[in-house]
């Protein structure tokens, strides 16, 4: 079981980089924003309701962890997909390893992923001047809460690659992943947004997630939000992994 | 135990009004081990569904199969222990270089993590892509792309062998090399399950053909006893001009039955006896004063079994 999982997710991470038409958007649409968010909304962290922060890139580092993660959710889907087109999956699924390993593998890559995609945004955060509010602790739990935030999104990617079997669909739920998201306390806080989006966010559980990973960035040590943003995570990406693991199961006995 | 058993194997995929397509439709198969069995057809007969019914990618709708003696629908997971499958289009990632492939697929199968690299260098060697092992399958050509997909199907040494389609679409140097080893892992008493539409592929290769058509076998047997059932070899005969046509045809009838010439030809005979027949018909139009421009002896194909058997050509007839 565990072996074929690492196998599946090596070679899920090594096909990641030598597509890097795919994956240098994870990373580089989420700066941009970064960069024309903090640079053009600095002003709203005046804005009555609006906490107490350091700085706006304080406070959008997590946004900017959140959308890459998510957009690597969308990337490990429509890279499933692409196996699914290429017939490469028919030869998973004759081998005889665990049905399991074939969605383990393609999940745990995100997750790999997401760590390197908080170090990223934790890195261009420092150079730009952002702090640490909770200092050292705080960047692991940044990178923990990245990693478990991209097995949530990559999990669902897989769930959606599996039930649409193509590319091209799973490219197209993305715009809705992305309403999913601005639907969240990722880009704004919840009281700064209006009716009725304030009460989908606060029953979103990617506000939680994008809570938890700005809390120690931002804030500094309330357990509480940390610990909301890593079960929400870990909720989130045991859910979406069930679903898929059930949807393979499901694609099987139905073969089409 | 046959390697490979069906009885009434069906599959049918849902239309969306009315009833179903039938593909495969009440097959039953009994493969020996160590046979090369010929899964004949033209296109759309039935033959993928088939093999994706007994590699257990596609549960069949109707009747049961089992593989190295375990049920596909019911076992799945031992029988996938047990087979090397290449599908119709080779399962790759482009990405990948072959040898990921070679490795990545002796992982799955649960090769030691010590044999793996060893395993791999040999089948790459074997089936002659040492040179191009560490380049992307993306670069490969179609016959590298298929001789790596049948290096992977035989990572595990397994019992049975399904290739599908296996050399539809390769240029003729590489469907001569792909045969050579379909021979070479028959000597080594591999099951193998090979469909094609290549008549000449069935009959170079397969100890026994069944020839499937609209998912049903209509003809088994080794290619030899099928090609007996249908007929004797025959004597095509292209005059010279037109002007000895009848006396032509009056000699020739006094050999043996004719047959209704070909497009190629003028006139032919049914030759009993085969080639041993054809110096005293040579002896007899040569002394009537028949002119000839070609004659040609024709061996009984296996198109000439599908013809018997469905009133219709099989497209791959050459
Ligand atoms: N997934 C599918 N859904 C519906 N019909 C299918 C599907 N796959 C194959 N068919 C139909 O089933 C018949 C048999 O196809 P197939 O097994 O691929 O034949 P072959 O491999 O001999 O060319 C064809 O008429 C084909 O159109
Ligand atoms: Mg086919």
């Amino acid at each position: 079981m565990l072996r074929p999982t690492l196998a599946l997710m090596r070679r899920a991470l090594r096909n990641a980089f030598r597509r890097p038409q795919f994956l240098a958007p994870l990373v580089v649409f989420p700066s941009l924003f970064l960069a024309v968010n903090t640079g053009g909304l600095q002003a709203t962290t005046g804005l009555p309701g609006f906490p107490e922060v350091n700085s706006f890139l304080d406070f959008q580092l997590a946004s900017a962890i959140c959308q890459s993660t998510m957009l690597g959710g969308v990337s490990a889907g429509i890279a499933m997909a692409l196996d699914i087109e290429a017939g490469f999956f028919d030869r998973l699924v004759v081998s005889p390893i665990p049905r399991t390993a074939v969605v383990l593998g393609r999940v745990g890559a995100a997750g790999v992923l997401g760590a390197l995609q908080a170090v990223w945004f934790l890195a261009i955060g420092f150079i730009f001047g952002a702090e640490m509010a909770a200092g050292v602790g705080g960047v692991l739990v940044v990178i923990a809460l990245g990693v478990i935030s991209a097995l949530a999104f990559g999990s669902f990617g897989v769930l959606i690659a599996l039930r649409a079997k193509n590319a091209s669909t799973v490219q197209g739920i993305f715009p809705l992943v992305i309403v999913g998201l601005f639907l969240s306390s990722a880009f704004f806080p919840a009281d700064l947004l209006s009716s009725p989006a304030d009460v989908i966010a606060e029953y979103n559980p990617i506000s939680y997630l994008a809570e938890g990973l700005r809390e120690p960035i931002a804030f500094g040590w309330d357990a509480q939000v940390i610990v909301e943003g890593f079960v929400a995570g870990i909720a989130l990406a045991g859910i979406g992994t069930s679903l898929a693991i059930s949807a393979l199961r499901g694609r099987l006995r139905a073969a089409r | 135990m046959p390697a490979i058993e069906t009885v009434d194997l069906q599959r049918e995929y849902p239309a969306r009004r009315g009833p179903g397509l039938r593909a495969v439709d009440g097959i039953d198969l009994a493969v020996a081990p160590g046979e090369v069995y010929g899964f004949l057809g033209p296109n759309g007969a039935g033959k993928t569904t088939t093999v994706r019914m007994l590699v257990t990618l596609l549960q069949p709708t109707g009747g049961r199969a089992t593989v190295a003696g375990y049920d596909v629908a019911t076992q799945p997971a031992e029988v996938r222990k047990r087979i090397g499958v290449a599908l119709q289009a080779a399962a790759l990632d482009l990405l990948m270089t072959g040898r990921e492939m070679l490795l990545l697929a002796a992982t799955l199968h649960g090769i030691p993590p010590a044999d793996v690299a060893d395993r791999g260098a040999d089948l790459l060697e074997r089936v002659g892509l040492s040179a191009a092992a560490d380049r992307r399958v993306g670069t490969y050509s179609g016959g590298m792309q298929r001789r790596l997909d049948l290096a992977m199907a035989l990572i595990h040494e397994p019992e049975v062998l399904f290739l599908d389609e296996p050399t539809t679409g390769l240029d003729p140097t590489s469907r001569l090399t792909l045969w050579d080893e379909v021979r070479r892992l028959r000597d080594e008493g591999t099951t193998v399950f090979l469909t094609t539409q290549y008549l000449e592929e069935a009959d170079q290769l397969a100890d026994r053909v069944g020839i499937i058509a609209r998912g049903k076998i209509v003809a088994e047997g080794t290619p030899a006893t099928l090609k007996a059932e249908v007929g004797v070899p025959h004597l095509d005969v292209t005059l010279a001009g037109e002007d000895h046509r009848d006396l032509a045809r009056e000699v020739l009838a006094r050999f043996g039955d004719g047959r209704p010439p070909t497009e190629e030809c003028d006139l032919s005979v049914a030759l009993p006896d085969g080639s041993a027949g054809l110096a005293p018909i040579v002896r007899a139009l040569d002394e009537a004063g028949v002119q000839v421009a070609s004659l040609d002896v024709k061996e009984p194909t296996l198109d000439d079994v599908f013809l018997a058997k469905t009133g219709e050509h099989l497209e791959g007839a050459d």
